[in-house]
């Protein structure tokens, strides 16, 4: 078994590159907040000194702190966004999916126009609309440019989930004397729940990650995302810059991805490529 | 329970594809009709129309004399198992059995010992609290039926619900099928490609081809005397024999010589002559050394014998006969269906003819063979209708 | 009133012949409409009209530090955005982000595939830890390349073979590498999971068919699994270059735009949101808008990349 060996050993050594390339910057980023203030600028990969001191100061001062109001605009903001999206995407889906109807073919071309489209090309005109409709730096603000992608990639993955249903049982249902709505509440969203946990954690992800919406249509903590929050966070004082604080803020808000990841991973990748690779 | 009647029933989709031509059938109260024909004959369009699943572009449908050409598919009263079973993969087998009953509102305290007098008859007792993903071909098949016979509906239909069993367990559970329809006797109408299925199950087959009704009969009457070509190739296994003959008088001339009609055919073919198309059964056929009494019914020829099939039970023998290849509509769609287009050398007329176990054909042989000439059908090569079928 | 099939009401009410579209196709028609309605207007809303919007607010003089000026100028925003030398430098930039980010990417990406599709051991290990990456923000991976090749706090320049005082953010063509190795981090697990996707459609039995014909397993890549990948790889590329176009919070975080390192979307930024001259910036964003679809043009028509879920629209 020279070959069997030979191979093994690639492959651990494959494995091994990879895990390494993916997870080093995020340790890094992690020990780099555990650095005491004073010895960030010595370099180095580990920290001599540890510490929490950069994650107290985040949470200092309560609703004023640094952290604290923008971590809960995004947790509040990505929610809004994604439950909007995903029930108005299911109905789509679930049309798409099921019916024949004339301009399906539109709607699924046009939701992948618009996924593509770059948050730079309406961020100008959104500004100038929102200064106007009192919008700018409020929940709603950042809510209704976040559909721009939400729906779409909602669209899309339950669109391929749906498809999996089989067909058959919405019509056996029929046959048993279910009505239409009956049939899709008591055979079709039982079926399709994991599947749309699937798309909600997907959306949640995508406005989780937005930032170019979140600096331009925000201007104070009233509703201010962690993204943008980071990008403006400034030291203790002039003379010190808050690189622990941003590594400590970045630590927080990843660890909510990695238990995702953790927990849903098969889930996440099926999502990811559903509709994607096919044919 | 109800009859049920299509008058007239077309489907024509969207795309101006017509399904189902002009069919009129009517399926007695407790009756067993089978619905068979080739794929995309339209047989299962005409079972989904009755369902509800599918429009009914022209014609009338009744059941149980109401015309339910508007009714939503719960409105019609009828129980359908599909070919895949579509069971509710998130409930068990007893939820599954129970929610036609649920959705009807039959009160809580009735439904429970109604599954489970289906369970006891399906023998599916100890599998009520599984999921449909835990059970086993056969089993899932079962829970269908039991779906459909929990609700004592109208009618039930059925689409190839045997077809995804292997053979023998198919074998096993058609007999099943048929004594449950004889013990409800509920009206059935049962799909399926496979015709001895149908053979064996109904009490009346309907034959269809291209959207068109063929012919409806008992099994017998159909194996006997099929209505056209299609019929008569596409009922029976192996399929019948077909090979050009020339009629002239009282005598047919066959590629294994001149024979000499009886009063009978004679009478049956009226004053027809000239080019026909003659049909023989392999059971028509008999090694002429083991043939008895009865001989002079029959015409004895030579032929020398390409392979020989031992089933055991009885001998399959193929050889080929003289004569140019038969052009019919008909029977390149028979061919098409079977696959036996796709062989090669298919376009040689080889004969198949089932002989007793006893006889002591070689293969590379010449044999004497024996055909019962009083058997032989014969059918029109353009229409392909079967002469005289018109006087029964 | 509605098309829903009442048995006594549909009885009573069909005096005329059968239409040629029958009342259940109908209804479905008007069923899905309705269920797609929601959706379809909301993404009108936001981003149909706010292009429209952009369009018309590039074709006028609009800078809110002097909001008493203003009006008409037909063309000439896009003028003065196509005849400037950053306009054309960003656009070099986003450029060269993207085809270097997508190329590397590609490459990476097939490499991670075919580990993780012929791994003994350790698959699912392997794809978490790829799919962290991904799933982290994008501010946040840039601020850990940003922090890890900073001179003061960084512990690259502590490694062997690289210089202890490396400014890898003064120097134009540092800063762009350091960028482009944090989307590569970033984006290769999508590209990797993707294609990963694509390689088990391909049948088993192929590879063995092969085996026996006698390929070896370089020949097995070329002529087996790369045909067969092609959408998968053409869908991939496609996701990612307009993904990649559209660069933004890596650059922001690290240079600002600093070094020459601009992408157009900075660009576009600093006219609309720090300058506040929504007129030059929608014309920078309407530009940027027109590029994004003839790159979607070039990939749809010229390497012919399906629309992914158009395949099964017809059941």
């Amino acid at each position: 078994m020279k070959r069997g060996t030979r191979e093994y050993t690639l492959w651990s050594i494959g494995l091994f590159v990879i895990l390494a390339a993916s997870l080093i910057p995020v340790i890094w980023i992690a020990s780099l907040s555990l650095k005491a203030p004073a010895t960030i600028g010595e370099g180095g990969f580990f920290p001599t000194e540890w510490t929490f001191d950069n994650y107290e100061s985040l949470f200092k001062g309560g609703l004023d702190s640094p952290l604290l109001r923008p971590l809960i605009n995004s947790i509040v903001i990505a929610l809004i966004a994604t439950t909007i999206a995903i029930v108005l995407a299911s109905f789509t889906a679930y049309a798409i999916a099921r019916l024949e109807f004339p301009g399906k073919l539109l709607i699924l071309g046009g939701a992948l126009a618009i996924a593509m489209f770059p948050p730079i090309s309406t961020v100008g005109p959104l500004f100038d609309m929102w200064r106007n409709l009192g919008l700018y730096d409020t929940y709603a603000g950042l809510i209704i440019p976040y559909l721009t992608f939400a729906l779409p990639l909602a669209i899309y993955t339950l669109v391929a989930f749906f498809r999996e249903i089989p067909f058959d049982l919405e019509e056996a249902a029929q046959v048993d004397g279910a009505t239409p709505l009956q049939a899709f509440r008591k055979v079709i969203v039982p079926l399709a729940a994991p599947g749309m946990f699937t798309a909600a954690i997907l959306v949640f992800i995508f406005c989780w990650n937005d930032f170019v919406f979140a600096i331009s249509l925000t201007s104070s903590d009233a509703s201010r995302t962690v993204p943008a929050a980071l990008a403006f966070f400034t030291g203790e004082s002039q003379f010190t810059a808050p690189t622990g604080n941003i590594a400590a803020a970045a630590t927080l808000v990843t660890i909510p991805i990695i238990i995702f990841v953790l927990i849903f991973q098969r889930r996440i990748v099926a999502g990811l490529t559903a509709g994607a690779v096919k044919g | 329970m109800a009859d049920i009647v299509l008058d007239g029933v077309s489907k024509r989709f969207d795309d101006g594809y017509e399904a189902v031509k002009d069919m009129d059938l009517e399926i007695k109260d407790g009756e067993f009709v089978i619905l068979v024909g080739p794929s995309g004959c339209g047989k299962s369009t005409a079972l989904r129309m009755i369902a509800g699943l599918e429009d009914i572009t022209e014609g009338e449908l009744r059941i149980g004399g109401d015309v339910v050409n508007q009714y939503a598919p719960k409105d019609r009263d009828v129980a359908m198992v599909f070919q895949n079973y579509a069971l509710y993969p998130h409930m068990t087998v007893r939820e599954n059995m129970a929610f036609p009953l649920k959705l009807g509102e039959v009160p809580k305290e009735e439904i429970n010992p109604k599954v489970e007098d289906a369970a006891k008859i399906l023998d599916l007792e100890q599998h009520l609290d599984r999921k449909p993903a835990n059970l086993s071909g056969g089993q899932r098949q079962r829970v269908a039926m039991g779906r459909a016979i929990v609700r004592d509906p109208k009618a039930f239909l059925m689409d190839e619900p045997l077809s995804n069993l292997d053979a023998k367990l198919r074998v096993q559970m058609r007999t099943e099928v048929a004594r449950l329809q004889k013990d409800l006797s509920t009206t059935t109408v049962y799909v399926t490609h496979d015709q001895t299925e149908a053979m064996t199950l109904g009490d009346r087959v309907a034959v269809m081809r291209s959207g068109v009704l063929q012919q409806v009969d008992t099994p017998a009457e159909l194996y006997q005397r099929p209505r056209n070509l299609f019929v008569a190739g596409f009922i029976g296994s192996p399929a019948m024999n077909f090979m050009p003959a020339k009629l002239e008088g009282a005598t047919v001339k066959l590629p294994f010589g001149d024979v000499r009609l009886t009063d009978e055919q004679r009478r049956a073919l009226g004053d027809r002559d000239g080019d026909v198309i003659a049909g023989a059964r392999p059971e028509a056929f008999e090694d002429a050394a083991l043939v008895g009494e009865g001989r002079e019914r029959g015409q004895t020829f030579k032929a020398k014998v390409d392979l020989v099939e031992s089933m055991g039970s009885e001998l399959y023998v193929y050889f080929p006969i003289e004569s140019e290849r038969l052009e019919s509509k008909d029977l390149d769609e028979l061919a098409a269906d079977s696959g036996a287009a796709d062989v090669p050398g298919s376009d040689v007329n080889q004969v198949v003819a089932r002989l007793d176990p006893a006889s002591k054909v070689q293969r590379g042989e010449e044999a004497e063979i024996w055909l019962d000439t009083t058997t032989v059908l014969f059918f029109d090569p353009q229409s392909g209708e079967r002469l005289g079928a018109e006087q029964r | 009133m509605t098309g829903a099939a009442e048995p006594a009401a549909s009885e009573a009410a069909s005096p005329e012949p059968a239409p040629k579209v029958s009342d259940r196709t109908r209804s479905e028609r008007r069923l899905a409409w309705m269920l797609c309605a929601p959706a379809v207007i909301a993404m009108l809303l936001v981003t149909a009209y706010p292009i429209g919007y952009a369009l018309v607010l590039s074709l006028q003089e609009v800078d809110l530090r002097f909001p008493d000026e203003g009006g008409f100028v037909g063309f000439e925003n896009y003028a003065t955005v196509l005849s400037s030398d950053l306009w054309w430098q960003g656009l070099f930039n986003t450029l060269f982000i993207t085809v270097v980010s997508v190329a590397i990417e590609l490459v990476l990406g097939m490499i991670i595939a075919l580990v993780m599709y012929r791994a003994i051991f350790g698959r699912a290990l392997v794809r978490t830890s790829v799919l962290i990456p991904y799933g982290i923000v994008t501010v946040v991976a840039a601020f850990a390349w940003f922090f890890a090749f900073d001179p003061t706090s960084g512990f690259v320049n502590q490694l062997p073979f690289v210089a202890d005082d490396k400014a890898w953010f003064g120097d134009r063509w540092s800063a762009m590498s350091v960028i482009i190795a944090a989307e590569v981090w970033k984006t290769t697990p999508f590209i990797a999971l993707l294609l990963l996707a694509g390689l088990t459609t391909i049948d088993e039995g192929l590879y063995e068919a092969a085996k026996v014909d006698g390929a070896n397993a370089w020949q097995r890549f070329w002529r087996i699994t790369l045909p067969l990948m092609k959408p998968a790889i053409l869908v991939a590329l496609l996701f990612r270059t307009l993904d990649a176009f559209r660069v933004f919070d890596s650059i922001f975080v690290m240079t600002g735009g600093g070094q020459d390192t601009e992408s157009v979307s900075i660009i576009g930024y600093n006219q609309l949101i720090s300058r506040v001259n929504l007129g030059l910036g929608s014309a920078v964003s309407v530009l940027i808008f027109v590029l994004v679809l003839l790159i979607a043009f070039i990939y749809v028509r010229g390497f012919g990349t399906a629309i992914p879920g158009r395949e099964r629209g017809a059941n």
